[in-house]
């Protein structure tokens, strides 16, 4: 059963997105991402400092099935990517809502109009998609 | 493998069933102006007997040359037991299969290729060949833009000193991949790159420094110095390297602190014998940290589910046909049976084999530049050490002396006017350990022949 946190948003695209205390997101993929992407063999992480627009491509999981790209729910710029998925691709299988984050973004000014899910809209969507 | 030819009803039974109407329409995603409807210069289709014919007509315009061209292409000797091998029907398949389970023999060649390149170039991990020596250093050039993360320029320093040819097919592959190449001049009296001519881009974003050593005119790049520029300066660094001259010369991955990023090269010398321009076989390896952007196909060696060793296809998920469009190459494809032999031929000459070829082509160069330069109105046109190719200057065109030396059967250089006009009347020579003193004896006579008969008229 996949796993849906309610205090999130999400994309189609399967990412999340987590409003940090100080205003900056946490964003990475949703465990039904990580379940059809099976076994992470290679995360590559943004670097800090990059800035982003919304739906730009900022990072690339690599499993034993497949490479696919994240791509950035919000514009803004990168405060830092999860470098303990250098070492640990796992942990985003492991825990996608926590120690596999991807990237810590300061949003844009027009990041307030992105058109995020509730958790309910994700999951309404999942079933459609199945 | 059995050849299993399409009728007509096989074509329009799989169209029918895709809901295509023809072939053509396959490729309606190709835009109308990209699209080439005729080739120039190919003519029209032959018969099976009139092809023959003329392959056998063309063939004996070959003749038994005595060659004295390098510029990118070398001449050694082939033991023969590398073709012997490397056309044994299960081998002998020019592609790298696509298939995990492609067979054990064929991945053992590929980890065995790999790991000679490594060890060659002091690398960390080598792929399992690309086309050429030219098309590495382009796919070196893309590597390192996506390499380099920090990076935003794509701007590529490219000496002049680096084979004309590689550098020409390096910008058409990557102009249109909005990467920028910078020539760098070279120090006319060394005929090397000048690490001072890099001092106006101190400060700068670039991405990468082209190192190619020995350099096109066969001299030797202070890579030192190079290498320590570019790593002070935020760059990478790709060394495009004669594989031959790596059995003396520092291996790319100990240039410098911390050695080169990304090291190519055309592994032709290497059981690859002169065939009018191809196929060769490019070689490329790279630093651990950035394996998961090089092109191409890697073998590796593991364990299978029962605990034996075995060999298998790896880092699969960033190639094309798996990435699509974002694959790190989409035109990876490789030189199996080149690599094949390679292979071969490396493991017959093992590194004392190795070094006594490299040796021997030192020494013979040499002794061709010295009895040249006796001669009136030739000298080298570079001081410093070389490996196995030399620039002469002439006082008179070098076009009509080949073409004189050609007639009596001795292709005594390569005219660099075209590509360096600046450098005058110019020739590049190169012996390999296949030219013995009799054959330099040969060449340094007709030259001296044709000289003091130009100069009696």
């Amino acid at each position: 059963m996949n796993e849906i946190p309610s205090d999130l948003r999400y994309t189609k695209s399967h990412e999340w997105i987590r409003t940090l205390p100080d205003g900056s997101v946490e964003i990475g993929i949703t465990d039904h991402a990580q379940h059809s992407l099976g076994d992470m063999v290679f995360v590559e992480v943004p670097e800090a400092g990059r800035m982003l627009a919304a739906g730009d491509a900022c990072a690339v999981v690599e499993s034993v099935k497949a490479a696919s790209d994240v791509y950035s729910p919000l514009g803004g710029e990168v405060l830092a990517g999860n470098a303990l998925l250098a070492t640990q691709p796992e942990l985003i299988n492991q825990d996608p809502y926590g120690q596999g984050w991807i990237m810590r973004l300061k949003p844009g000014a027009d990041a307030a109009s992105a058109a995020l899910m509730t958790s309910a809209a994700y999951q309404a969507g999942l079933a459609t998609e199945s | 493998m059995p050849y299993i030819p399409h009728t007509d009803a096989d074509v329009h039974a799989m169209l029918d069933r895709i809901g295509a109407s023809s072939i053509d329409e396959l490729f309606d995603e190709i835009p109308r102006e990209l699209r080439v409807d005729s080739l120039p210069g190919v003519p029209a289709a032959m018969t099976e007997m009139e092809l023959m014919r003329l392959a056998a007509e063309r063939a004996t315009q070959d003749g038994h040359v005595l060659n004295f061209i390098g510029a990118g292409a070398y001449e050694h000797h082939i033991p023969a037991p590398v073709w012997a091998l490397a056309t044994r029907g299960e081998i002998y398949s020019a592609y790298t299969p696509y298939q995990a389970e492609a067979s054990q023999g064929t991945l053992q060649i590929m980890y065995e290729y790999q790991s000679m390149i490594a060890g060659l170039t002091a690398m960390d991990v080598s792929n399992a060949s690309l086309y050429d020596g030219a098309s590495a250093l382009a796919e070196a050039c893309l590597m390192a833009v996506r390499a380099h993360r920090r990076s935003q320029s794509a701007r590529i320093l490219m000496p002049a000193a680096v084979n004309p040819v590689w550098r020409q097919v390096a910008r058409a592959i990557t102009e249109g991949q909005h990467l920028k190449l910078e020539e760098l001049p070279f120090d006319p009296r060394h005929g090397i790159t000048d690490p001072k001519s890099l001092e106006r881009f101190a400060g700068q974003d670039i991405t990468a420094l082209v190192i190619q050593q020995p350099n096109y005119f066969g001299q030797l790049e202070d890579v030192e110095a190079l290498t320590q520029w570019a790593r002070a300066n935020g760059a990478l660094v790709i060394a495009a390297v004669n594989p031959v001259a790596l059995a003396l010369l520092t291996p790319p991955g100990e240039w410098g602190v911390g050695g080169a990023d990304i090291a190519c090269g055309d592994a032709q010398p290497f059981g690859v014998p002169l065939s009018s321009g191809g196929p060769y076989v490019g070689f490329m390896a790279s630093r651990m940290e950035h394996v998961r952007q090089m092109p191409g196909r890697i073998a590796g060696r593991t364990l299978d589910a029962e605990g034996r060793p075995g060999f298998t296809l790896t880092l699969q998920a960033r190639e094309q046909h798996i990435r699509r469009g974002k694959a790190t190459s989409n035109i990876c494809t490789n030189q199996g049976l080149l690599m094949t032999a390679a292979t071969i031929h490396l493991a017959l000459l093992g590194p004392a084999g190795l070094e006594r070829v490299a040796r021997a082509c030192v020494a013979r160069t040499q002794e061709l530049v010295a009895a040249l330069t006796r001669l009136d109105g030739i000298r080298a046109a570079f001081a410093g050490p070389r490996f196995h190719e030399a620039l002469l200057q002439f006082d008179r065109p070098v076009a009509p002396l080949l073409e004189a030396l050609a007639a009596e059967g001795i292709i005594g250089g390569y005219d660099v006017s075209r590509d360096y006009p600046e450098l005058g009347h110019a020739m590049l020579i190169c012996a390999t350990e296949t030219r013995t003193p009799a054959d330099l004896e040969r060449y340094a006579q007709a030259l001296r022949r044709l000289l003091d008969r130009a100069a009696a008229a």
